[in-house]
């Protein structure tokens, strides 16, 4: 009665191994690396780049460990830190700022399981060393800016039209817009319903005057909101990059907020400046260049200005594309700027169905794009974004016709470049204002002595109920602290293989659920014990044991699980660690207590036709 | 070896009205040290910033303390933290301070002092955040309550849902009349294990009353209380092995663990102590106010046949 049909056994056995293999590179540990990724869309990491970076290392004499490729970058494995660092300094300067070298930690073990996407926990913040930010983008403070925008563009809309209005105020969430009488008021809301369709308009008459209310519709202020913090989000990639950090998490948290981790990362006062810099974009006229096709022809002036000849009011920038550069000339007077943006995304166009960038600009930005649109035609603009003081200029392209607050910059070869563009124009434009709101740092030290604390604890509380559970259980209990063992195996390959953030509230829950699993072998070998008392033969005591046990077990497992799952839902961080690993963890409990513990026992006593003693103290 | 050996069962119930005043008294005392001093919330809750800080040398507090109230940081609560040379700085929560700025700040004012200082943990949780976690924590709290009540109601029948609900959230009042009392800090991680113990414990008492369901179905003859003193000295071995087992791998926690988890393994332990308590001696006297009954659990016609198993 006490053995399972084969293929129990091999699930069971199976099921082991792949977690044995799971849970191996946690044994290998990390190695020091350097990490390089490229910064501009156009750029791949290739084989080319791998070629340059060995040559490189070459030319330094560092022998890497390991320099491998991947879909995003080139990952160079090294000895010791003293080598990262000097790696990471030679590469940086052999590589230029396309391309971001950070330092890194990577697993040391062996390809076969790399291969089979074996890799070790993944450790959170407060175990690896690193800050935490959570920022609350202002949303009243955009939703402000687009109703006063919308301010000036009901005036020029109804100006435009001709239609007569006697005033247009912002009340509070509102529009207001004033008429003389109902007939234009009609006409007024017709036409400014087509222009503003994502507006509601109502009739409301106070004395004597008849009013037009405007508000913005719900789905409108959820798209205007998702924007900001999309723009947000585009915006602290690009500042992160900078940093030089590897895997860095910058994240949605709600509709208003953004998680941003920087393991590894300890200069907070370095990281809040980055994070908190709002770069800035320019649009200025380009005075002199070197292609014929446009206004402005002037190879002999560019030629001075090499030579240090700047005319007063000027200065010379260079555009970059194709690994080719050309020098502009451009005037320092400033069209308008990344404040006046409010977007910029890549799409196609109708007409030549070639990719274009359509850009948007606020009122005042239109204004003065409409101005020097005018009396620009066929000049060049130079679009010039300036990040950590040093402007770039991202394009430059001739100006077709007069231009308003919309407008379509063309000539992308494909829609690549023009996605590298939009996204470049909309770093550059004013984010939506943030705020920190929670920050955690966790130096390194630290985080190496909470690995060595958790671990011990594991350890020790491991150590000390295992030896309990045999003293007290004997043969059973050293099935139970087997079964313990593959609990621990099958958790810890659990969190592996899903990559699941290990937190050292997640340490403490590993440990706990160890000192919780072992719940249910005791309450099987109780039940064991409690049968033959009562004078029932061992093989089907131990049956009895485990059948009636179960329901318990299942019960109890349960309720801890609710537990867990609450956790998770309310939880944030290091506490959300510990829920994942408090759910799994009963997971893994239950097998490995029941199915595990069982196949055990059935192995050692359940071929014995005639048992007449088991070894359970 | 055998540690617990029951020959006769144990009369639990008859001590019902000991066991009640003892818990009735732990809740009343707790409930009054919550209300009278209440609970010492963490920055997790509260907002503000908390520092630690490492110095090569021994740290003297003092000189910290200086240095901070030159900054404008009277309020500043400085203390050692593990070892001499490390020093805990909490900052609570201004209008208009600088925010996440405060701890660079008070960091390159620090260095000025000593040059070997080292930061090795900032935390600083904005108001609105610490608000939010308070809110969340009590959400899951309720979460949790109402999902083990429903869960039971549905395994077994109201009454045991209500019983050990009851008895579990004392258990939860105790552990926060504890906090309360010493005024140890209430962070986070000790909301986690609150919760935890809160999922831990209600295993006890469904422990107990799986065996109380089973011996309505075994003990025909036998009175309630008599069923319920049995099922609870048949587990009581059980109950002890197993919060032992648990307690061993806490008590690691408790001393290995460092400073951060200090707190959560000592809100386990009591959880952990009183949960073998109130699941004997507090959800079992309950269900015998709730009038449970052996009609509860089986229909008459349903138990003729069940007789006839081994």
């Amino acid at each position: 009665m006490n053995h399972y049909p084969l293929w129990k056994y091999l699930l069971i056995f199976g099921t082991l191994v792949l977690g044995l293999v799971y849970a191996l590179p946690n044994l290998y540990g990390e190695s020091p690396a350097v990490q390089v990724m490229p910064l501009r869309a156009h750029l791949k990491a290739d084989s080319a780049l791998l070629k340059r970076v060995e040559d490189a290392l070459k030319a330094a004499e560092i022998s890497p460990e390991v320099l491998a490729q991947d879909a995003s970058s080139i990952k160079v494995r090294l000895a010791d830190i003293d080598t990262q660092s000097k790696t990471k300094d030679v590469l940086q300067a052999q590589l230029g700022e396309d391309y971001m070298v950070a330092l890194n930690l990577q697993p040391r073990s062996p390809q076969w399981l790399a291969s089979m996407n074996a890799l070790p926990m993944y450790l959170g913040l407060d175990l690896r060393g690193g800050v935490h930010f959570l920022l609350q983008i202002d949303m009243k403070s955009v939703l402000d800016k687009t109703l006063d925008t919308s301010v000036s563009e009901f005036r020029a809309t109804l100006r435009e039209q001709n239609i007569p209005y006697a005033g247009v105020t912002r009340e509070g969430n509102s529009l207001s817009v004033r008429f003389r009488d109902d007939a234009t008021r009609g006409k007024g809301m017709a036409e400014l319903k087509q222009r503003f369709a994502g507006m509601e308009f109502n009739d409301k008459d106070s004395s004597a005057e008849f009013r037009l209310l405007a508000t913005l519709k719900p789905q409108e202020e959820q798209l205007i909101q998702k924007a900001a913090l999309q723009q947000n989000l585009t915006t602290l990639r690009n500042r992160v990059n900078e940093l030089g950090v590897a895997e860095p998490v910058i994240q949605q948290q709600g509709f208003d907020r953004i998680v941003v981790q920087l393991p590894g990362m300890q200069d907070t006062t370095r990281a809040e400046a980055i994070l908190g810099r709002t770069a800035t974009l320019q649009v200025r006229m380009v005075e002199a260049h070197e292609n014929p096709d446009s206004r402005d022809y002037s190879p002999e002036k560019i030629q001075a200005a090499k030579n240090g000849m700047i005319p007063a009011g000027t200065e010379l920038l260079y555009s970059r594309r194709d690994g080719r550069e050309e020098a502009l000339l451009l005037s320092k007077q400033v069209v308008f700027t990344g404040e006046n943006l409010t977007g910029a995304d890549a799409s196609i166009d109708q007409q030549s169905s070639g990719s274009v960038v359509s850009v948007k600009l606020d009122v005042k930005g239109g204004i003065a794009m409409k101005n020097a649109s005018r009396e620009g035609i066929k000049r060049r603009m130079a679009v010039v974004l300036i990040e950590k003081g040093k402007a770039e200029i991202l394009t430059a392209p001739t100006i077709q016709s007069e231009l308003s607050n919309r407008f379509q910059i063309t000539g992308m070869r494909n829609t690549e470049e023009a996605n590298d563009l939009a996204l470049l124009m909309r770093a550059g434009a004013l984010a939506a204002p943030m705020e920190i709101i929670e920050k955690r740092t966790v130096g390194p030290s630290l985080g190496a002595d909470n690995i060595k604390r958790g671990f011990d604890s594991t350890k020790i509380g491991f150590i000390a109920v295992a030896l309990f559970m045999i003293v007290y259980y004997l043969v059973f209990g050293g099935i139970s602290v087997l079964a313990l063992g593959a609990n621990l195996l099958l958790l810890v390959a659990l969190l592996s293989m899903l990559q699941a953030t290990l937190t050292l509230p997640g340490m403490a829950g590993i440990a706990l659920t160890l000192g919780m699993a072992i719940d249910s072998n005791v309450l099987i070998n109780e039940r064991i014990r409690e049968e033959l008392r009562n004078g029932v033969p061992p093989q089907t005591a131990i049956h009895v044991g485990y059948d009636n046990a179960f329901a318990t077990i299942l019960d109890s497992n349960i309720t801890t699980l609710i537990a867990g799952v609450a956790l998770f839902m309310f939880g944030s961080g290091p506490i959300r660690g510990f829920a994942v690993v408090l759910c799994l963890g009963i997971m893994t409990s239950m097998f490995s207590s029941v199915l595990v513990s069982r196949a055990m026992v059935n192995l050692v006593y359940g071929r014995k036709v005639r048992l007449s003693k088991v070894s359970i103290g | 070896m055998e540690l617990f050996r029951f020959k006769k069962d144990i009369p639990f119930m008859s001590y019902g009205r000991l066991t009640t005043t003892i818990s009735l008294v732990t809740f009343i005392l707790s409930v009054f040290f919550l209300a009278s001093k209440g609970l010492n919330l963490g920055v997790d809750f509260t907002g503000g910033t908390v520092m630690e800080m490492h110095y090569a040398q021994p740290a003297d507090v003092n000189r910290v303390r200086a240095e901070l109230a030159e900054m404008g940081f009277h309020d500043a609560l400085v203390q050692h933290f593990g070892s001499s040379h490390d020093v805990l700085i909490q900052v609570p929560v201004k209008q208009n301070a600088t925010g996440s700025k405060l701890s660079d700040d008070v960091l390159s004012k620090l260095k000025t002092g000593d040059a070997s200082v080292e930061m090795r943990r900032v935390e600083f949780v904005g108001p609105q955040v610490g608000k939010e976690l308070f809110e969340n924590g009590a959400m899951a709290l309720l979460l949790v309550s109402l999902g083990i009540v429903i869960y039971l109601w549905i395994r077994f029948e109201w009454k045991f849902g209500l019983a050990a609900i009851i008895a579990n959230l004392h258990d939860v009042v105790i552990i926060l009349g504890f906090f309360a009392f010493f005024q140890w800090e209430f962070s986070l991680s000790v909301l986690a294990a609150v919760l935890a113990v809160l999922g831990y414990s209600v295993n006890e008492s469904v422990v107990v009353f799986d065996r109380i369901r089973e011996n309505f179905r075994k003990m025909r003859k036998a009175e309630v209380t008599e069923i319920i003193d049995n099922a609870i000295t048949r587990t009581m071995s059980r109950t002890i092995i197993t919060h032992g087992s648990t307690q061993l791998m806490v008590t690691a926690m408790l001393f290995l663990g460092g400073e951060t988890l200090h707190y959560f393994a000592l809100a386990l332990t009591i959880g952990i102590l009183f949960s073998i308590y109130s699941s004997v001696l507090v959800a079992s006297p309950l269900l015998l106010i709730f009038g449970v009954s052996r009609e509860d659990f089986i229909k008459p016609e349903k138990s003729e046949a069940e007789e006839v198993l081994p």
